[in-house]
C-alpha cells in the first residue's frame, strides 16, 4: 500500500470560515484522511509548534495555510511552515489577497491602537493602557506577539507554490484542488488553482451592451431580478473577478464583491476593475466621467480594492513604514518548552 | 510571589488564538490566571472611510463561524443609520434566517463541543471524550441526526443568503430577495425536523446527564459557579429574542438592573484595557470595573445562552417555554449562576430556535414581495444589535451625509464575556489545584470544561473552529526548567460536515 501523504493545515490571520468551507466538502472528507496523515492543524489534531520544528525540512507533503501575516508570531508560523512543508499553497483570500482585514493597510498600527484602546466611544481608558509585547503584571511575566503596520499576504511573506482563491473558496472548487493534488497532476508551481474565466462567465444575468449615465449604490435601486447589474448602475465586480463561486451573490440580486481575486492574467484587481466600469460609462465628456465618478465611487480604495489591496500594486497608504516596522524587534523562535 | 506556571495554550503556545496561564504560588495554590488573546485586525479603524452599506460584508470577516451574527447586526445597523424600517416580510425573513442560523450553530457546539464532556463523562478517557465515543455511547443514528441538522441549516443558508458562508442579504429597509412558495415549503419541511432534533436532544441530556448523580453535583459544585450580571434581549413581554428587542440585565440576585433600548448601551456597557491583552473586558459602567471578581459590587456580566435564560422572564414558544420551566425547577430557581448549565441552555435554545422558525415558515406574511424599501432620509448614526450565539453584539456606526463611516465601534459576542471566563477559569483552577494536588488528565479536563461552557468563539476576537481544544500544561520549578507536562485533547473524532 501507498505510504500516507502528510498535510498541514494552519491559520494565520483569519476569521476561521476557510476550516468551515473545507468541512463542507462534506463525506469527501473522509477520502481525504485515507489518502493523507494531518500531521499539523491546530483547530483539529494536537501537534504543537515544537513538534513541527522537529520535523526535517520539507517532511510536509502539502500544507493549505490561510489567513494573511500581521504579527511576529504569524510570520515565524509562515516561515516555518515554508520550510518544513514540499507545497505550500496559500489557501483562501486573506492568505493570497490580504482579504478584508488588508484593508488595514489604509491605517497604521498607532491609528488602530488609538481608535481600539483609547477613543473607543465605550472604552473606560483613562490611562490610555495599550497593549505591550511584553508587560509585568503585579510580578508576572506575560508577553503578546507584535502587530505589524502591514498586513502581508502569505506570498509576500514566503515564497508560496500555488494559491486557491475565494472568501472562503467554495467546497468544490477546493475538493478540485485536493484531487489535483492527490492524482498527483498539480499544475507548474505558481499557478492559481481556479478557473480562467470571470464571474460575468458564470452568470446568467442577461447583458445588453448597455452604457450607464451614473453608478448607484445598492440601497438606492432595487435591481431588476434577470438583467446585468453593472448595466443597472450597480457596482459589480463580476467582471475582474475570477469565476468559481458560480455567480452565488448575483443569484440572491447582490452585486458581486470581488472576493475570488483578479481573474486569470490580471495583476491588480482594482485596474482590472476600473478599466471595466470605465467601458461602461455612457459619455466622452472628460467632466461628466470625472462627476459620474466622483459621485458614484466616493470609496474608490474600498470599492477596487475590497479584498486585493495587500496584494495590490498599491499595497498600503503611504508611510515611511516598512523602515520603522524593522525598528522592531524582529521575531523570535517560540520559547522551548522543554 | 509566584514559584510555578502552569501554561494552558487553547491552540498551542504560538497559535495566535488565546492561551491560560496558570501562576502557582508557594504553596502550590493557584496564585493569578490570564487569559489572553494575542491578536487584533482593527475593523473599528480600517473600516472607517467604507460606504455604510459595506459593513454587512466588511464584518462578517471578523467571524467565518458566526458570519450571519455580523451580518445581521451590520444590517440592523444600516436601518437605523438610514432611519428606514424594514417591512414585516423582511423583518420575519431576517429573523427566520437568525433562527435557522441558531439551531445550527448551537448543534455544532453540543455535539462537538461542549456535551461529549456531559455524555461521555469528565474523566472519561480523551479518546473517548469526542464525539465519535457520543455516537458510540448513545448510537450511530445520532450521527446522522446531528450531519443532518447541520447540512441542513447550511443549505437553507445559501439558498436564503446566497453564500452558506458569508451570506450577502442584508441592507438597509429589508433584504436583497424574498423567497418562493416551494423555497418555504421546503425550509418548513426542514423546520419540523429541526424541532424534533430540538426535543430529541433535550431528551438525551435528561437521560445521560441528569440521570446521573454526579454530573448534576458537577453542574452544581462550586468550581463552575460565580454570581454575576446577567445580560440578554428580550421582547414586550420579557421574553427570549434573537433578532431583536431591549436588552436587559438582571443583577446576580435577579432583580432587574437596567432595561434599555440597544442604542443607549453606552450608558451600561463600558470597556476596559489590560497591556496583557489584545481584547478589551467590557462592565457594567453604573457599577464599574472592579476587577476579576463576581458579585453585586462587580460589574462584570455574562451574555451566554444561560445569561439569556436568566435576564428573560421565559420564552416565546410553547416547548421551549416547558423546557425553561423545567430547567429552572431542576436548578432551585433563577437566576442560574452553574455555568456548566449554559449547555442546558444552550439547548433550550436550539429548541426555542427551531419552533420560531417553524412559526415564521408559516407565517402567511414570509412570501411576500414586500421585503424591502428604499432609504430616503440622510444618514447620520445608527446602531444595530443581535443576541449571537455567543453573546449579544453591538455595531454602532456614524457616517457623513453620504454615508461614508466616520467612525466605528463594535462589542462583539464573546468579548461581552471576557472577564467572566477568566474568572471561570480561575475559580476552577483554585477549586482544583491546591497544594499537592496531582495534575491529572480529567483535572485538566475539568479546567477545560469552565471555558468551553461559553463557547468561545474568539474568531470574534481572534478564532477558533468548534472542535476540540488541545491543551498542554507545563509546571515549571522555580528556575523556569519544566518538571511536570501533560498533554491532552487530540483529534475531535470524525469532522463534522456543516
Amino acid at each position: 500500500m501507498k505510504p500516507k501523504g502528510k498535510l498541514a493545515i494552519y491559520w494565520a490571520a483569519s476569521c476561521g470560515g476557510c476550516e468551515i468551507s473545507i468541512l463542507a466538502i462534506n463525506e469527501k472528507i473522509l477520502d481525504v484522511a485515507a489518502a493523507f496523515d494531518l500531521v499539523f492543524c491546530p483547530c483539529l489534531v494536537d501537534t504543537k509548534v515544537r513538534h513541527v520544528e522537529a520535523m526535517p525540512d520539507g517532511s510536509i507533503d502539502v500544507c493549505l495555510f490561510n489567513g494573511s501575516v500581521r504579527t511576529s508570531e504569524q510570520e515565524y508560523m509562515a516561515r516555518l511552515l515554508r520550510a518544513k512543508s514540499k507545497v505550500l499553497v496559500a489557501f483562501g483570500s486573506c492568505a493570497t489577497e490580504g482579504c478584508i482585514p488588508g484593508l488595514a493597510n489604509l491605517t497604521t498600527r498607532r491609528e488602530i491602537f488609538e481608535t481600539v484602546y483609547c477613543e473607543g466611544p465605550s472604552t473606560d481608558n483613562p490611562e490610555g493602557t495599550v497593549p505591550a509585547p511584553e508587560t509585568r503584571q503585579n510580578g508576572f511575566h506575560l508577553t503578546l506577539p507584535v502587530f505589524y503596520d502591514t498586513v502581508r499576504t502569505l506570498g509576500q511573506t514566503v515564497p508560496v507554490d500555488y494559491s486557491l482563491p475565494g472568501c472562503p473558496p467554495e467546497a468544490p472548487r477546493i475538493w478540485d484542488a485536493l484531487v489535483a493534488i492527490l492524482e498527483n497532476r498539480l499544475p507548474p508551481p505558481g499557478s492559481v488553482l481556479g478557473a480562467e474565466t470571470t464571474v460575468c462567465d458564470e452568470c446568467k444575468r442577461t447583458r445588453e451592451e448597455k452604457k450607464i449615465k451614473r453608478f448607484r449604490r445598492i440601497w438606492e435601486v432595487v435591481p431588476e431580478e434577470d438583467k446585468c447589474l453593472l448595466e443597472q448602475g450597480l457596482i459589480c465586480c463580476g467582471p475582474a473577478t475570477r469565476a468559481g463561486c458560480g455567480a452565488l451573490c448575483p443569484q440572491v440580486n447582490q452585486p458581486c464583491l470581488g472576493c475570488y481575486g483578479p481573474n486569470a492574467g490580471v495583476e491588480d484587481f482594482g485596474g482590472r476593475l476600473m478599466s471595466a466600469l470605465a467601458s461602461a460609462i455612457d459619455s466622452n465628456d472628460p467632466e461628466e466621467i470625472e462627476r459620474i465618478i466622483a459621485e458614484g465611487i466616493p470609496d474608490p480604495a474600498g470599492t477596487f480594492y475590497r479584498f486585493s489591496l495587500a496584494s495590490s500594486l498599491l499595497r498600503r497608504r503611504a508611510m515611511v513604514p516598512d523602515a520603522r516596522r524593522h525598528e522592531l524587534p524582529l521575531p523570535k523562535a517560540p520559547e522551548p518548552q522543554e | 510571589m509566584a514559584t510555578k506556571r502552569v501554561s494552558i495554550d487553547p491552540i498551542t503556545r504560538l497559535e495566535g488564538h488565546g492561551k491560560i496561564d496558570i501562576f502557582l504560588n508557594e504553596d502550590g495554590g493557584v496564585a493569578e490566571v490570564f487569559l489572553q488573546i494575542p491578536e487584533l485586525r482593527g475593523f473599528e479603524r480600517f473600516c472607517v472611510g467604507r460606504p455604510a452599506e459595506d459593513m454587512p460584508n466588511l464584518t462578517s470577516r471578523i467571524c467565518g463561524v458566526c458570519p450571519e451574527a455580523h451580518h445581521m447586526a451590520a444590517t440592523k445597523a444600516l436601518d437605523d443609520l438610514f432611519q428606514v424600517e424594514p417591512p414585516p416580510t423582511a423583518r420575519k425573513l431576517r429573523e427566520m434566517f437568525y433562527c435557522i442560523f441558531f439551531a445550527t450553530d448551537h448543534t455544532t457546539h453540543f455535539y462537538a463541543l461542549g456535551g461529549p464532556d456531559f455524555v461521555m463523562g469528565p474523566d472519561a478517557p480523551k479518546e473517548e471524550r469526542n464525539i465519535l465515543g457520543v455516537i458510540q455511547k448513545v448510537g450511530m443514528d445520532i450521527a446522522g441526526k446531528v450531519l443532518k441538522m447541520r447540512a441542513d441549516g447550511h443549505r437553507l443558508i445559501q439558498m436564503i443568503g446566497g453564500r452558506a458562508v458569508h451570506p450577502n442579504w442584508g441592507l438597509p429597509g429589508g433584504v436583497s430577495r424574498g423567497i418562493t412558495q416551494e423555497q418555504r415549503a421546503e425550509i418548513e419541511r426542514l423546520g419540523r425536523d429541526a424541532v424534533e432534533f430540538g426535543k430529541f436532544s433535550l431528551d438525551l441530556f435528561r437521560k445521560i446527564v441528569l440521570g446521573n448523580r454526579d454530573y448534576v453535583q458537577l453542574i452544581q459544585s462550586d468550581a463552575y459557579t460565580h454570581r454575576t450580571y446577567n445580560m440578554g434581549t428580550v421582547d414586550a413581554q420579557n421574553r427570549v429574542n434573537f433578532y431583536d428587542g431591549m436588552i436587559r440585565v438582571v443583577g446576580p440576585d435577579g432583580t432587574e438592573h437596567a432595561r434599555y433600548h440597544p442604542r443607549d448601551y453606552r450608558d451600561y456597557i463600558a470597556e476596559h484595557v489590560e497591556p496583557w491583552s489584545y481584547l478589551k473586558f467590557p462592565f457594567l459602567r453604573k457599577i464599574g470595573w472592579r476587577g476579576f471578581v463576581d458579585g453585586p459590587d462587580s460589574g462584570l456580566y455574562k451574555a451566554t445562552p444561560l445569561s439569556r435564560l436568566n435576564a428573560a422572564d421565559g420564552m416565546a414558544t410553547p416547548l421551549a417555554q416547558k423546557e425553561y420551566e423545567r430547567m429552572f425547577d431542576a436548578l432551585g430557581g433563577k437566576p442560574v449562576h452553574h455555568t456548566l448549565a449554559t449547555h442546558w441552555a444552550r439547548l433550550i435554545e436550539l429548541l426555542y430556535a427551531a419552533e420560531r422558525w417553524v412559526e415564521l415558515a408559516t407565517d402567511p406574511e414570509i412570501t411576500g414581495k414586500d421585503y424591502r424599501v428604499l432609504p430616503t432620509r440622510k444618514p447620520v448614526e445608527g446602531v444595530g444589535c443581535v443576541e449571537a450565539p455567543r453573546g449579544t453584539l453591538t455595531h454602532h456606526y456614524w457616517t457623513d451625509d453620504r454615508g461614508i463611516l466616520t467612525r466605528v465601534n463594535l462589542i462583539v459576542g464573546t468579548t461581552n464575556n471576557y472577564a467572566p471566563i477568566h474568572l471561570s477559569v480561575k475559580r476552577a483552577a483554585q477549586e482544583l489545584i491546591r497544594k499537592g494536588t496531582a495534575i491529572t488528565e480529567g483535572l485538566l479536563n475539568r479546567i477545560e470544561m469552565a471555558f468551553r461552557a461559553y463557547d468561545p468563539c474568539f474568531g470574534c476576537a481572534t478564532h477558533y473552529l468548534p472542535g476540540r481544544m488541545p491543551m498542554t500544561v507545563v509546571i515549571r520549578s522555580p528556575d523556569g526548567r519544566p518538571i511536570h507536562e501533560l498533554r491532552r485533547g487530540g483529534p475531535p473524532g470524525p469532522v463534522m460536515p456543516p
